[in-house]
């Protein structure tokens, strides 16, 4: 059941990377591109993950939790910086 | 590998909620009318569907494999924690920036915030003109 479902969840993944995309390209401020980049980190999260399942190893897990740490961190540097106007004061 | 038939059904239940609740807040973020509805899409529904998603693969690796994974974990944990502190950030850009809202909302921050014909959705229901011209 498992292995009908993956392609099922990884189609409505990307529908929903789509969507982030282009909330990223249109959005009309500056903070909905932030956004859009914030979602789309996660959700290619969630796309690592299943192609893990579906391949059936670990092994490319790291590279979720990379791009976990350094979606969270570019989220907070553009914040900080469109707050700020400088990321490290 | 075996897993028995109600742990494959639970995988396969966890992954497909995972999808659709996910895929569900993508498109309130395509779809809301401005920034601060936007906002709830992706940092609810997209963290609660990575989440389900998250606890599938745990199920599976687990039962699977040798031993306890914890790097699922670890990626949870670390969504969890983040998923507010960086809505909670973009908030308060957003409204540093005083990113324009919706002309429906109630009780705007500051005067001027609530009518400006923003984006495409909420530009043409708001009876913004009469009330831009009161003050």
């Amino acid at each position: 059941m498992i292995a009908a479902v993956i392609p099922l969840a990884l189609f409505l993944f990307s529908i929903s990377l789509l969507l982030s995309l282009y909330r990223l390209l249109r959005g009309p401020d500056i903070t909905d591109r932030i956004l859009g980049l914030d979602t789309l980190n996660i959700n290619a999260i969630a796309v690592i993950v299943l192609a893990g399942i579906y391949m059936d190893t670990t092994m490319i897990f790291e590279a979720a939790l990379l791009i976990a740490l350094m979606g969270f961190v570019g989220t907070i540097a553009m914040t900080k910086y469109l707050v700020r106007g400088d990321v490290i004061e | 590998m075996n897993i028995p038939t109600w742990l494959d059904a639970l995988i396969a239940a966890m992954l497909l909620i995972g999808a659709i609740v996910a895929t569900l807040g993508s498109l309130g973020l395509a779809r809301m009318p401005d920034f601060y509805m936007r906002l709830h899409g992706p940092t609810k529904a997209s963290t609660l569907g990575v989440g389900c998603t998250m606890l599938g693969s745990l199920l599976y690796f687990s039962t699977s494999g040798e031993g306890i994974r914890v790097q699922e974990v670890l990626i949870t944990v670390f969504l969890f924690v983040t998923a507010p502190v960086s809505a909670h950030v973009m908030a308060w850009a957003a409204l540093h920036r005083r990113v324009h809202c919706s002309a429906n909302t109630r009780h705007p921050p500051w005067p001027e915030m609530d009518r400006a014909p923003v984006t495409e959705h909420a530009a043409s229901s708001a009876p913004a003109g009469d009330k831009e011209s009161a003050d």
